[in-house]
This record gives structure tokens, sequence and C-alpha cells, in this order.
């Protein structure tokens, strides 16, 4: 037995009734950790300590998956997630220079989220529309064609929302 | 034994079927170069040295992970294979620290070796070292992430022998890098301290916690305040048949007299041997067996003398605390008894003290202010704690010929010992020590063949039922964490159902091997090796004049002297401790 503690976090009923549905089922952990994910928009610690305790697997492991797949986030995103594609297409219409542009309007690094919670910036790869490019999507509506200028236009759009 | 026909480059061999082609080779005396492969681990591919060719195939595989077949024709090593593994080593080299002569593994590291045999004069690539900070929480290792090339052995090691899964890979591609779960320090993730990961090592990225010069600058009195301390040494019972290594001996050479001879020359005033302190453990810890096992009571009694089993039991074994024996172990005993008894003796200021102990584990290092138990003097009764591979240095630093070395004996107040005391070095050890004391302890008589081989040899978990005079005595002993949870749950099953327990008495190390296998013993340490060492401590006890605990004539002394009896209540204060339930995880 792993992890004996009970952590301090308290699990949906859903949740709960998803891992007891997948406690014993090969491949459990990572199915688990997509709900965990779909549920809190990342994995928190106390939840991952959770699962080791419940599922009865090493932390380490635990980590060792969610830190080899981009997919799972480890920190909490912020309310508006701004993904910019650097997709060949997207990368030589400047999906670069929007990238350093945001990070400048907004004050954080790629894959960051702002001290006020409101925007997370992430790199993305291709998302389907390079005849758009150089395309980024905020909380999953497409802006395509996009240029630095009208950059400040859009994050104003959805601050505050 | 089953064997299938291979031919290696061309010239035909018969092997032994299931072994990898890597290791049939090796049987046919090629060597095929490797950085992650080790004997004790299951391969698992990761560096990509050890590739080959095979006859009629364009592809190359890697000879770790891949087992011989009958009539394979393997080629180890031909312009292009070679070529390849350069190749492969420039490209580990384009991410590690061009830095060899400021590492610990300077001389005895895997990588310069293999860069010295395929004549690398420079790297190709641009250097690409990852960026990452040294961690230094644990006062037992450090882990240097920088100059990891990610072969693996050490998480391999920290999960599947020693089952405490401290180490892991995180991250992807150049992210990739070895660390606790979400980067937290190593002080507060489960590492047990055992340092198996840096005995495993092949470069210098996990290494123990160098002490060497902070004991060179105390024993020549030049730091500030020191100008009158008192510096002594003890040494720990599987040193004498390891450290010859460093200096070209043969593994399980014994060297307790040319030991004691190069700690005087390096300017301890006193040398005490641990194999004293390991006598007067047994017989604190036979008398609370005896205790416990004619009035059944706490059975099975657990040893506690590894102090890297104390922490991953109160991490992931509390429920076993009851069980765990309230013995400090011989190195703490030893400080306890040369801060009050040899002091009081001698007449030497305590407070002026500077008690270094040698000892064949890094954990040792962390055991010495474990808790404040380890303060019953009243001072820490060991200052600082160094490792085999340490001591070694500094003799090297001293310009000792060891070779030449004449033998010299130990301070007898504390070094006098038995056969029993030195046999703790070994798996079965402690056990075998505590049962030919516990004999006499219930019969007043001697046990009539002292060698108690049940309980010897490498097996993970070994099973025994001693014979006292018709009453019949459970044993267990592992090694290796990994073997630990086998036998608790065997005491756990049985408990819960209200039955007796399986076994009466437990010894636990847990290094491979015992402390002849201990994370601080010079590098290389396989189960040929282990087994030298271990044949050296048994040789050591077989001509001893004296061969049980209760009989060394100066444990008698000091418990007419000092202690009253084992049990009494100095003897708690000085010589036990206790234990508490710890979280793996401290943040």
């Amino acid at each position: 037995m792993f992890e004996k503690e009970v952590a301090g976090v308290e699990l949906s009923a859903e949740l709960n009734q998803f891992i007891s549905e997948w406690k014993e089922k090969p491949g459990n952990l990572i199915m688990i950790l997509h709900r965990v994910q779909e549920e809190y928009g990342y994995i928190p610690r106390e939840v991952a300590l959770e699962l080791s305790r419940m599922l009865d697997v090493p932390l380490a492991k635990i980590y060792g998956v969610i830190t080899f797949y981009h997919f799972f986030k480890l920190t909490k995103p912020g309310k508006n997630i701004i993904q910019v594609c650097m997709g060949t297409a997207c990368y030589l219409k400047g999906g670069g220079d929007l990238i350093s542009e945001l990070e400048r309007l907004l004050g954080l690094p790629v894959n960051g989220t702002t001290d006020d919670g409101e925007f997370s910036l992430e790199a993305v790869r291709c998302i389907g529309c390079c005849g758009l490019a150089p395309v980024m999507t905020v909380n999953g509506e497409v802006f395509g064609k996009i240029t630095t200028e009208q950059l400040p236009g859009v994050i104003s759009k959805f601050k505050g929302n | 034994m089953e064997t299938v026909n291979v031919k290696f480059n061309g010239k035909p061999y018969e092997v032994q079927k299931g072994l990898t082609i890597l290791k049939a080779a090796e049987a046919a005396q090629i060597k095929i170069p490797k950085l992650c492969d080790h004997p004790d681990l299951e391969p698992w591919a990761a560096c990509g040295l050890c590739i080959v060719k095979l006859e009629n195939s364009p592809k190359m595989f890697r000879s770790c992970a891949m087992d011989v077949q009958e009539g394979m024709s393997i080629i180890t090593h031909d312009s292009e294979i070679v070529q390849v593994r350069k190749t492969v080593l420039e490209l580990i080299l384009s991410r590690h620290p061009n830095d060899c002569l400021k590492c610990g593994r300077n001389g005895n590291c895997e990588l310069q070796n293999l860069a010295a045999d395929f004549g690398i004069r420079e790297v190709p690539y641009p250097q690409m070292v990852p960026d990452l900070p040294k961690d230094t929480s644990t006062s037992s290792i450090v882990l240097d992430p920088s100059k990891c090339v990610l072969c693996g052995r050490c998480a391999q090691v920290c999960q599947n022998m020693q089952n405490v899964w401290a180490l892991e890979f995180l991250g992807r591609g150049f992210e990739t890098r070895i660390a606790p779960a979400a980067d937290v320090d190593l002080a507060d993730s489960p590492c047990v301290k055992c340092g198996q990961c840096s005995a495993h090592c092949p470069v210098g990225a996990i290494y123990e916690k160098d002490q060497v010069s902070e004991v060179w600058n105390k024993i020549n009195n030049q730091c500030p305040g020191c100008q009158d301390i008192y510096p002594v040494v003890q040494i720990a019972p599987a040193v004498r048949v390891a450290i010859g290594e460093a200096f070209g001996y043969e593994p399980g050479e014994i060297s307790t007299g040319k030991l004691y001879a190069a700690l005087r020359r390096l300017g301890f005033k006193a040398v005490f041997d641990t194999n004293f302190s390991a006598d007067l453990t047994i017989l604190e810890e036979g008398t609370e067996f005896v205790k416990r096992f004619t009035s059944n009571e706490k059975i099975p009694l657990i040893t506690s003398c590894c102090p890297a089993w104390i922490d991953y039991l109160e991490k992931y074994d509390h429920d076993m605390i009851d069980h765990f024996s309230t013995a400090k172990s011989p190195q703490e005993m030893m400080g306890a008894m040369i801060k009050t008894y040899y002091a009081e003796q001698q007449k030497v200021d305590a407070s002026k003290i500077y008690s270094v102990s040698v000892m064949p584990c890094t954990a040792k290092k962390f055991e010495c202010d474990r808790n404040e138990d380890m303060f019953s003097s009243g001072y820490q009764d060991v200052d600082v704690v160094l490792t085999t591979r340490e001591l070694a240095r500094m003799m090297k630093q001293a310009g000792i010929d060891f070779a030449k070395l004449e033998d010299e004996k130990a301070d007898e107040i504390l070094a006098e010992y038995t056969g029993a005391g030195t046999i703790f070095g070994a798996t079965g050890g402690v056990m075998e020590a505590a049962l030919r004391s516990a004999y006499f302890l219930i019969t007043k008589e001697e046990l009539p063949d002292v060698n108690l081989v049940p309980v010897r040899g490498l097996d993970g978990v070994k099973e025994a039922t001693i014979d006292i005079k018709g009453t019949s005595v459970n044993v267990a002993v592992a090694h290796g964490l990994v073997n630990v949870e086998y036998v608790l749950d065997k005491v756990r099953d049985a408990l819960a159902k209200g039955e007796k327990s399986p076994y009466d008495f437990i010894e636990v190390m847990a290094c491979r091997g015992g402390c002849v296998g201990g994370g601080g013993q010079p590098y290389g340490a396989t189960d040929e090796i282990r087994a030298k060492r271990a044949a050296g401590m048994y040789k050591d006890d077989e001509q001893s004049e004296i061969r049980c605990s209760h009989q060394n004539p100066m444990i008698t002394k000091i418990y007419k002297d000092f202690l009253g009896e084992p049990g009494s209540h100095k003897a708690h204060k000085l010589l036990h401790t206790s234990y508490k339930p710890r979280k793996l995880y401290n943040k």
C-alpha cells in the first residue's frame, strides 16, 4: 500500500463513481486522470494524492504520466484560454509573433496564467484550419488571419467575462 | 541447463537459453558497451549503446532486451556498429557537462570510460546541458540532474529493488528529468536515503553528500573553536571487507587491522569498532526478544539496525511500529557510549569529543540526528558519518600506502568484538547473532552449533525455524526493501484473523545483501561482489575466538561498570529509541 493518508479533498459523487467503475480495469489511471481534468480543468495535487491512495499507485508514477502527456495540466488554467497555433502554416505566417505579442500584452510566459486568473496562453499544434493561418482560438472561438494589431481588441472582448 | 547454438561474429557458441544477447555475449567473453543495463535490474533499453546486428537483417537491435534464439548469427562489432555507438555517445555527451575534473566520479565513471574507449575527441553537436538545480535537501545524497544521462537505473532501483518510489522520470523529450513526484525536494519525498540510486548511477548525477573536508578541518583543529577537540572514530562491520577494493584488493579481503592503523594516521585519537556495539545491540535486542517471546507479547519483533528501513517503516509500514525493536542501531549505541562511558573512563570532556563514524551507508548520515534520542549523551552522539567511499578518498588524500600498512589494534574498551558482532554486515547476520545469544538467554546453555546457515545468502526472503530445546522460533530475513511487504503481509493477515504470527522474529536490511551491499560502499556491487564481501564477514566470524555476543568480556564489563544490566533504566535512556508515523510527502 503506497499512500495511506486521506488527502484533504472531497471528490464529487460522480467522480467517485467513475473511479470505482474504473478502479480494477487495466488502463484505469489515464482514464481517471482524463475525468479529473474534465472536472477541475487540471490535476490538482491533492486529487493526485487521493488517487494514489485510492488506486494504490505511487504518486511518482502519477506524475510520470501527467508530465509525459502535454494534455494534462498541473496548474489551474485561466478563465479564458488562448491557444495560438504553431503548426507549419501558422508558424510560417507569424504564429510566433502572435505569441510574443500576447506574452507582452498579458505579462505572462507561454503556458502561463495571468495573476488575476483571467487568461492562460498556450501554444498548440495545428487546429485544422491552415487556410486561415495564422490562427488562434479563445475558448474555442477561432480567429483567423489575425494580426498583432488586432490582439488588444480580442483580449478586451473576453476580459471580465 | 538448456542451451541454444548461436554465432557471435561468425564463430559458433553454445549458450544458455533465455539469456539476453548481451549476457550471452558476456559468457562468450565479448563485452558489449552499455550505460543502462545492470545485473541487478530487468533490461529496459534506454541508452542505445548495446546495439548489435543480426546476419541477413538490415536493422540494429538492442542486445540488452533481446533473448538469444537457436541459430541466431549475431554481429556484435563492426565498423558500422562502432560508428553508431560513437554517435550515441556523442549525443549523450552533448547534454552532459564537460567538467570531469570537478566531478565525484572522475576516474570511476562509466560514461568517461566509454568516451575514452571510443576515442571521443570532439562532440560535433552543440552543447545543451539542462539547466536544473542540484537537490541537496537530504543529509545523505545529492541529486544533480544536470549530469544525468537518463539511463533510468536510479528510478528502476528506487522503484523495483527498494519499492520506495521517490524517483521517477518526469517530463518528456528534452525536458525529461529524474525527480520526485511534482519536482518536490528529495527530503519532502518518500526517499529513505538508502543511497542505492547513488551506488547504481553510472555517472556523477547522484552521489553521497561529501563530508571529507569537514572532517579534515575538525581533526586537524583548523576550524574556529575546535582547537582542543578530541576526534574519535568507529568503523562498521561491512567497511572492513570492502574498503580494500579502493586499493586494488579483492572484495571480501578483511582489512580490519590496516583500517585501525590508517585511522590513527589520519589523526583520530581513539579508534573504536562498531562490531563491539553490534554485540551490545544483541544484548539489548536479544533481551527484548526473549522478554516478548516468552510472554508472547508484540510478536513478531522486527530488527531496527538499518536507518533506511527505519525511515521506510515510519513512512510505509507504520502500522507495525509496535513490533519494531526499540534498540538503537550499533552506530548510535557506540555514539552514546563514546560520549558517556568512554568519556568517563578516560576522563575526556564529552563536549570536546568529535565522534566520526565510517559506514557502508548513506542513510547513516540521516540517522545521526534522526530524532532527539540521537542526542542521549547530552550532545549529538555521532557528529558526522563518512561512507566507505569517502574514507577511501580521505586515505588517498593522506597518502596512506594501504597495502604496506602494518596491522594495529583498536582501543579495546569499545572495540573488542565477537564473531556475532561482525556478521551484522551481511543479510541474516543480525538474526544469526541474536539467535546465538537468545538461545543462551532462554536456556542458560550455549548453542551447540553457532552456524545458522539457513539465514545466510542472497535469497530475497529467507525463512527458518530454529529449535531452542524443544521450543520452535520462526524467523524471517528480508533484504532489498521490495521483499519486505511479502513478510509483513503474512504477519498482518495472521494477526487480522486472530492467529499466531507466522514469524517470531524478523530481520530487515534495506540494501540487497545487507550492509556489504550498502549505498555507501565502493562502486560496482553485483551479487558476485556482495557474496564475496559476505564471505569475508563469515570468515571474520569463523576466525573469532568468541562467536557469541554475550560472551564478549568487554560487554560484560560495560554492563558491570556502567549500564547495569540489559534493558536497565540507564540502558533504555542511552541505547533505545522510538518511532512515529511519517507522511510520504511533506508538502
